[in-house]
């Protein structure tokens, strides 16, 4: 029967079926972090269990930590517990982990694919809901709470009801400027932040087979935004020669690359909802409200939720214009900004950081605001820092800061002001996400750069 | 785990879509290494409105959420369904709700209920009218009734037998491990593995 690839890798690791019953699924990675893990190792004292594979597990601190004084004991002591518990926990279970000031701490999202962990047919698990971002290797990669957190350290395995498969097709070619965050961004407006519950998302067609593997994680990550656990992308010669060579890449890597090739959707396969995106109309977006499927093109006006026709829809279109502070027709380029971020999981890896350096590059940013540049990890830091990408960030009048989620959920020190209003590269544009009372528009690294350079919401094309 | 068989309480409406997890318990809430305790955290931005339906005394007593569409989108985190649980909720209806945050819910024994949305709207009328309303909720029966009326709810038969024993799911899996040992000496050899550190 022809299956499609999330089904065929849901096959390949069902541990047990019973009717009746939902499968039980075989986990090949488990990446861990400070926040959501230590309920989940104390349950295992509680039980006395142990972490059954230690070796398909890793840790590192991400979420909580601060992005500048790395060197000197945590200030808040809330945070400080909760990454010293990480590391008694990773210690008294044998879990390897990656702390504060380690070459390969980093949000665990980006530390997984650059480490090589990240590799095509895999199940990967996290207590985060970007974890889809590494389904861009062709992996089934979803995000979980802290119960199956524990579930995972304890057996290895998660039970879990069969998902519906989902196809977005974007077909055509990015024009210069447009980039995968946009192309993600308008697959949320199209289908909403409900659009995908219940599916595992895959992204096929010319647009996302001519993206990088960055870009293309950058896609996957945003998949729960549209309501889907996981987000993935069939792996090519771009996806195996961006892990040759990596720390754990495969050592049989001819078996490997083998296998990998038999990943992809059988051609006649049937997903349960197919969705047609046209990429040569796609043109820079960013959101103007606080769900991330409240967006519009740059070049369009804050909308008027008295032309929404429905009522749920407009209802949270006028809340959302309230809080965010914002005049239905006002031009979204006149939008003033007081911070940008660039950073995350989505848009925190070196092609991001090459792509707003490449913008700011010998300019100075707008008197008016602040940048803050956060590398996605602590490797991402010192590529950018061999290229001087530090310097050219630094000379514009950014800040550049020590890796870490940062502002993206305003957890550490990074956080908006009441009022204060960013263009983040970050995921999230919920009600206060990036501190209480902070207003988030989602945006490109490419339009965060030209925003920090004209103070206002602004693409490179504006310049 | 508590079992689940049948509850009855008053409700609190909830008139908002799109409550993310985010709403229900921020970041700067997550901190603490423990599960109790994050009641303080609860919709924490919206409780400094006095207006806000949670910090009105008519729904003091509530122990049923009732939601909009699309409830508990956005990060994985269990601190909202733990935030829910240690306020006093038992039970949350929405027409729709975010898949992490369901499954987290059932995991925990926090009963989240699907039913339409007109159904949703039907019940807000009712409790903004009488906010003593009693609904009850039951597991057994797979309804809701609240005054003459009664609705029924899907649940699949695997959650609603384990919520209605109160198992813990770590050791339905154990009961399995020779399936578990089975399927690891099938795992290709060229899988990564974490340990030992290469590189």
């Amino acid at each position: 029967m022809a299956i499609t690839l999330a089904q065929k890798i849901w096959a390949e690791h069902v541990v047990r079926a019973a009717s009746g019953e939902p499968d039980l699924l075989y986990v090949d990675l488990h990446l861990i972090h400070e926040v959501t893990s230590p309920q989940a190792f104390d349950g295992l004292r509680l039980a006395n269990r142990t972490v059954r594979r230690p070796d398909l597990t890793i840790a590192t601190e991400d979420h909580n930590v601060p992005t500048l004084n790395i060197d000197k004991p945590i200030a808040d002591p809330v945070s400080k517990l909760q990454v010293d518990t990480l590391r008694a926990n990773c210690a008294q279970f044998g879990v390897r982990i990656h702390s504060l000031g380690d070459k390969d701490q980093g949000i665990v999202h980006v530390v997984g694919p650059q480490l090589g962990l990240t590799q095509p047919g895999m199940t990967i698990v996290c207590g985060d809901s970007h974890t889809s971002t590494h389904g861009a290797f062709g992996a089934l990669a979803f995000g979980i709470g802290t119960s199956e957190v524990e579930h995972v350290l304890a057996t290895q395995t998660l039970p879990l009801a069969r998902p519906k498969t989902m196809a977005i097709n974007v077909e055509g070619t990015l024009a210069p400027g447009v980039t995968s965050k946009d192309i993600i961004l308008a697959i949320i407006a199209k289908i909403g932040t409900g659009g995908g519950q219940g599916y595992v998302i895959e992204y096929r067609g010319s647009a996302i087979r001519a993206l990088s593997m960055e870009s293309r994680m950058t896609v996957c990550n945003m998949s729960i935004e549209a309501g889907a656990r996981a987000g993935l992308i069939a792996p090519d010669q771009r996806t195996f020669d961006y892990i040759a060579g990596k720390p754990h890449a495969p050592e049989d890597f001819d078996a490997a690359v083998a296998y990998w090739k038999t990943l992809f959707s059988d051609k006649d396969a049937k997903f349960d909802v197919e969705v047609n995106l046209n990429a040569d109309e796609l043109e820079p977006f960013v959101t103007w409200g606080t769900n991330p499927a409240q967006g519009a093109p740059l070049n369009s006006n804050v909308p008027n939720p008295a032309d929404i026709k429905d009522d749920e829809a407009r209802g949270a279109a006028e809340r959302a214009l309230v809080y965010m502070g914002l005049t239905a027709g006002t031009p979204l380029k006149k939008i003033a900004i007081d911070t940008v971020f660039l950073g995350s999981c989505t848009n925190g890896r070196i092609e991001d950081l090459r792509a707003a350096a490449e913008v700011v590059k010998g300019k100075k940013i707008a008197s008016t605001l602040r940048m803050l540049v956060v590398p996605g990890s602590a490797r991402v830091r010192l590529e950018a820092e061999a290229e001087g990408l530090d310097k050219v960030f630094i000379d514009a009048g950014a800040e550049w800061r020590n890796a870490g989620c940062s502002m993206c959920l305003g957890m550490n020190p990074d956080q908006l002001a009441v009022g204060e209003r960013s263009a983040s590269t970050s995921n999230r544009n919920f009600e206060g996400r990036q501190g209480k009372g902070g207003r988030t528009h989602l945006v490109s690294p490419l339009v965060a750069a030209a925003t920090a350079l004209r103070g206002t919401l602004s693409s490179p094309a504006d310049l | 785990m508590e079992k689940f068989v049948k509850h009855t309480g008053s409700a609190l409406p909830l008139r908002r879509s799109n409550v993310d997890t985010d709403q229900i318990i921020p970041a700067v809430y997550l901190k603490r290494v423990t599960r109790s305790g994050f009641e303080d955290g609860l919709f924490a931005a919206w409780r400094s409105d006095p207006e806000f339906v949670l910090n009105k005394s008519e729904y003091s007593s509530a122990t049923i959420l009732v939601a909009g569409v699309d409830f508990g989108t956005g990060s994985s985190r269990e601190h909202a369904v733990w935030a829910l649980q240690n306020y006093g909720f038992k039970v949350v209806i929405s027409s729709r709700f975010a898949d992490i945050f369901r499954g987290n819910s059932l995991k925990g024994g926090l009963l989240t209920v699907i039913l339409e949305q007109s159904d949703v709207e039907a019940i807000w009328l009712a409790i903004e009218a009488d906010p003593t309303t009693q609904i009850s909720v039951d597991l057994e029966s797979r309804s809701v009734s609240y005054n003459a009326i009664s609705l029924g709810f899907a649940i699949d038969d695997y959650t609603r037998w384990r919520l209605m024993e109160g198992l813990d799911d770590i050791g339905l899996t154990v009961k399995n491990s020779a399936s578990i040992d089975t399927f690891e000496k099938s795992r290709a050899g060229y899988k990564p593995a974490t340990l030992p550190i290469r590189g």
